[in-house]
């Protein structure tokens, strides 16, 4: 049993980044904008949350401190974000080409103003973990439920799942969200009804940059001691999860439970007895998360749910 | 990704305005450089025109600058050209990074094995390092084809599978232990000099880059001059029109996959026979090179000598970089600067498709105007991915 809880437990470490970035992605795509820039956003995200704990660990801790962490994160991603909302609304340029961009842009900045302004002139920046909760009180003793979900955990677990619940309200269930995923599925009939294109995509991009910035600051914390100016290529990753996910919210959690879980399988089979025993090259297990998202992905693509005007810049003019 | 309607305009038929296209990626350079002289500036004013300085004429100061130029240039080349490529068949192909290590296993494992070859041993290595990197290639062209995978997604699958499957492969047969990276190929397996450590002498510029030349002037003709490039195009333009047409669309868009997959082995290859000393180490790292290769494709405009001349000038601004350590900067700028001009080149491409919607434009009131013709349609509807 208590393998079964530690595999809970780190499965949630991968999964809830992957879950949140990629429900970002579904807010840009969802109306109308390709963000392959999530890899970025998930960098520029985790250089300003990690850099203000490094900044501010001094005079506080704890949760406060990741909560107003995660709020910058969310700040800078969604400034970052701007950038490829500019490029693909305004100019009209190509999606594809801005957002890698975006992608070649993070790392390269990260270290640079890392080097540039740490007096060690490294680019990695520490930070001391002050974060994790080894056992909720209260509702960590109740059984079963309290071992998966309330010890070893971050606060981030339940922020992941409370923004999985509103974006899915918001997107089904409001003006705002019925608003945005016509303007992925035709724009012209939107713009017809009175509703600002432009805004809605701006709006869905900068959604997409502030949860993508959290995402990454969330995806640093429990796994690493240091930020290295990389998020490992989980924003491509939490792409794949999207697709997988068929641009729809539940689906997307589910998607990102199934990578999560194989990805622990390859990060922990050394400590289950039975994966132990198998003898098989540590290579092997590390390939897994990989190759079981591709077997599932020809089984899933026949049918693409993709937004039908997904990376076609809007044109008032076209016919 | 599905459906990229202004990049397949522009990147699958570049020969529209090649003028203007020149001029926008020029414009877009030199925003990059004012960009990054202007970080420069603000982190370090004392230094930083001598700086730019070492950006714009470090790689031509000595012979052996520009061979080093050269030298890192080959394997970005390569992969650029094998993402151009596949772009021209509306294809993302951003998995160029496992097909090159893939390919520079196969070369390495020829150089260190199979040393009965003699003086054609390099050779060998590098049509296997071509037909690895095509084989890594095919995966994601048939899951596409008959099964409508995504290539992104699987090409990013592939990237991490290649990777471990290379590190597992290189410990299995070619592993040296104390210094965890494979074992160093036999003299012959190395690529020959060609005459050019005389022109570039110290440099470690090898016959590689004349190998990446030809490579481009065979795509460029593939693409320009043959049935089968005119073919791999339409598919671009329009996947279910080209089926319309007659044209076997499956094959095709398998087919661009395994040339790309080819272009990009054989970078590998080119970068592990150079004989400067480089060896695959067994690290959980992307290669770079295939990223790298994104880039040279979007400011080559997906043109095979564009990317030729792209591959170069970001060789040629990174060994600038490393000579700006000099004084005191981080080479990161680099990156920095070559991020922006892509950016911008993602507006001039919009300003080159509203040149050649104003010349399509007059070409069809041409067309209407004359009598009996039929009225052009709208071409709507890019190629799926």
């Amino acid at each position: 049993m208590n393998t079964v809880y530690f595999l809970f437990q780190q499965t949630m470490f991968f999964m809830i980044p992957l879950m949140i970035v990629a429900l970002g992605g579904m807010y840009s795509e969802r109306s109308g904008v390709i963000n392959i820039a999530l890899e970025g956003i998930m960098i520029m995200g985790g250089f300003s949350g990690i850099l203000f704990i490094n900044s501010m660990q001094d005079k506080m801790s704890g949760q406060w401190l990741l909560l107003l962490a995660l709020l910058i994160s969310a700040i800078a991603g969604m400034i970052f974000s701007m950038l490829h909302a500019y490029a693909s609304i305004n100019m009209k340029a190509d999606q594809t080409i801005s957002g890698t961009a975006l992608n070649l842009l993070a790392p390269a900045f990260t270290i640079y103003t890392a080097r540039l302004i740490q007096p060690s002139g490294v680019q990695q920046i520490n930070f001391t973990n002050t974060f994790w909760i080894e056992k909720v009180p209260v509702l960590g003793d109740i059984p079963v439920i309290g071992g998966l979900l309330f010890k070893n955990v971050y606060i981030t677990t339940y922020i992941g799942f409370a923004i999985l619940i509103i974006g899915a309200i918001v997107l089904y269930k409001t003006r705002f969200g019925l608003r945005l995923r016509s303007c992925g599925e035709h724009p012209q009939a939107a713009d017809a009804v009175g509703i600002s294109v432009y805004g809605i995509r701006y709006a869905g991009v900068m959604i997409s940059g502030a949860l993508a910035g959290m995402g990454g600051l969330i995806f640093i914390v429990p796994t690493s001691t240091n930020f290295d100016a990389t998020v490992s290529g989980y924003g491509f990753l939490a792409l794949a999860v999207l697709i997988f996910g068929q641009w729809n919210p539940w689906k997307i959690a589910g998607a990102a439970l199934f990578f999560g879980f194989m990805k622990t399988i390859s990060a922990a089979y050394s400590s289950i007895p039975f994966l132990m025993n198998l003898n098989i090259t540590g290579y092997i297990y590390k390939m897994i998360p990989y190759i079981a998202t591709l077997v599932v992905l020809i089984f899933s693509s026949r049918s693409s749910q993709a937004p039908r005007a997904e990376g076609i810049p809007y044109d008032k003019g076209a016919r | 990704m599905r459906d990229q309607k202004g990049l397949i305009k522009v990147l699958a038929a570049p020969d529209i305005s090649k003028a203007s296209g020149a001029i926008s990626s020029a414009a877009a350079i030199a925003v990059g450089l004012i960009f990054g002289f202007i970080i420069m500036l603000i982190s370090d004013p004392q230094q930083a025109w001598a700086g730019f300085k070492m950006i714009l004429t470090g790689g031509l100061s000595t012979p052996k600058d520009f061979g080093n130029v050269l030298y890192y240039a080959t394997p970005i080349i390569m992969t650029g050209l094998s993402v151009a490529f596949a772009f021209r068949t509306s294809l993302f192909n951003i998995g160029a990074s496992g097909q090159f290590i893939m390919g520079a296993y196969g070369a390495v494992l020829v150089g260190v094995k199979m040393t009965s070859l003699g003086q054609v041993q390099w050779f060998v290595a590098l049509l296997t390092a071509m037909i690895f990197g095509a084989v890594w290639a095919i995966l994601p062209g048939v899951l596409n084809a008959f099964f409508n995978v995504n290539v992104v997604i699987s090409c990013i699958m592939l990237n991490y599978i290649g990777m471990y499957t290379v590190n597992m492969l290189v410990k299995a047969t070619v592993f040296h232990q104390y210094t965890n990276r494979s074992l160093p190929v036999a003299d012959t397996a190395n690529i020959p000099k060609m005459g050019l450590d005389k022109i570039f002498p110290e440099s470690n510029a090898s016959g590689g880059i004349i190998v990446a030349i030809i490579a481009a002037i065979i795509i460029a003709i593939i693409l320009n001059k043959t049935t089968f490039g005119y073919e791999l195009k339409a598919c671009g333009f329009n996947r279910d029109a080209a089926k319309y047409a007659g044209i076997n669309e499956k094959k095709n868009i398998i087919l661009a996959m395994i040339i790309a997959g080819a272009l990009a082995g054989i970078g590998g290859g080119l970068l592990y026979l150079s004989g400067t000393g480089i060896y695959i180490s067994v690290v959980d790292t992307l290669a770079s090179q295939g990223f790298d290769g994104i880039s040279v494709a979007l400011l080559g405009m997906s043109n095979p000598i564009g990317a030729l001349f792209a591959g170069i000038f970001i060789a040629y601004i990174t060994v600038g970089g490393l000579q700006m350590q000099l004084v005191g900067f981080v080479s990161e700028i680099i990156n920095i600067i070559t991020a922006v001009i892509i950016y911008c080149a993602a507006f001039s491409l919009v300003i080159r498709n509203f040149i050649a919607d104003r010349r399509t434009h007059k070409l069809n009131m041409k067309i209407e105007n004359e009598p009996k013709s039929p009225p052009a349609g709208d071409s709507k509807g890019g190629g799926k991915v």
